[in-house]
């Protein structure tokens, strides 16, 4: 009896996605799954366990960023991908996009200090009791690059109200020692977001990039707790 | 018949783009500015058999779907022939 069953991953790629490279090699190589590229004309992703909305430019970040991404064929699949309790997992140009596409709460707007920053970033695990985050400890701080101009999240007060109530904030931009500050916060987010999940915890957006810290190669390998919690919940949810 | 769409951040949403713009209408010696909010406007073109009530309908769908996110955004639809 096999404890460790071949799971399915798909990075979803629209023109403009730029980042489903690395994310293909990571759950290629590090994860060690097979995983496709899915093109946003698809319908059916009913051969998937998680599908990883990347990176990027999706339609130039025309009208604002993941806005046309959102009216692509793929994404009435991952709209009911999700509804039936599979993994969405979307990163930056991703988190837009499920923003936009409603399968998250709030938007991201332009950053507060205007500029497109690229630089590494240390986050705070505020949530441990995800399918993206099991393997942490709440407060595990990690050291994860950012890359965007539009990463400022903000919603109304009743959305953040209610983001807090149901433990939906899953990291906050953080100082080193793992403090929640204003220094700390690259962009400008309402009270330090740096990513979030649905009521239901499958799905995550997150502005900084996990995919890019999974070698020390690259400066960090703290992205490799979080695909590592996801492989984890994948695991326990097929048996 | 056109469909003019004005989409403008909600009042409560900071735009950090209006106030670099304020700043530099200031440079240009206009001390007198108290805000600057940036917005969008589209036209939309439509076919001469759209009424007027069926094209205030459409804009206002398309500005509400698309041309607007509702979360950050309000819009107004303005018909002219």
């Amino acid at each position: 009896m096999s404890a460790f069953r071949v799971m399915k991953f798909g990075v979803i790629v629209f023109p403009g996605s730029n980042c489903d490279h690395d994310a293909y090699h990571v759950i290629s190589k590090h994860v060690g799954q097979p995983v496709d590229f899915i093109w946003h004309k698809e319908t059916d992703l009913s051969a998937y366990d998680a599908v990883i909305i990347p990176g990027g430019f999706s339609y130039g970040d025309y009208l604002r960023a993941g806005a046309l991404a959102r009216f692509s064929p793929v994404m009435k699949a991952v709209k009911d991908f999700a509804a039936s309790g599979k993994f969405v997992f979307g990163i930056c140009n991703g988190f837009q996009i499920l923003c936009e596409a409603g399968l998250l709460p709030g938007a991201l707007i332009r950053n507060a200090g205007l500029h497109f920053i690229s630089k590494h970033v240390t986050i705070r695990t505020e949530n441990q009791y995800t399918p993206y985050t099991n393997e942490l400890k709440e407060g595990s701080v990690l050291s994860i690059p950012i890359a965007h101009a539009e990463g400022n999240f903000t919603c109304d007060d009743a959305t953040f109200q209610s983001l807090e109530e149901n433990s939906q904030i899953v990291f906050r931009y953080c100082d080193e020692t793992g403090e929640v500050t204003d220094e700390s916060n690259p962009n400008g987010a309402r009270s330090n977001i740096a990513g979030i999940c649905n009521l239901d915890r499958n799905v995550l957006g997150m502005m900084p990039h996990p995919e890019r810290a999974c070698e020390e190669l690259l400066g960090s390998n703290d992205g490799r707790n979080i695909f590592r919690s996801l492989t984890a919940s994948i695991a326990a949810a097929s048996n | 018949m056109k469909a003019k769409v004005f989409v403008t951040l909600k009042p409560s949403v900071l735009d950090p783009q209006g106030k670099a713009i304020h700043h530099s209408a200031e440079q240009l010696g206009f001390q007198q500015i108290t805000d600057v909010r940036q917005g969008k406007y589209f036209e939309l073109a439509l076919d001469a058999s759209v009424s007027e009530t069926e094209a205030q309908a459409a804009a206002e769908k398309i500005a509400a779907d698309v041309l607007a996110n509702p979360v950050i955004e309000d819009y107004r639809v303005e018909i002219v022939q």
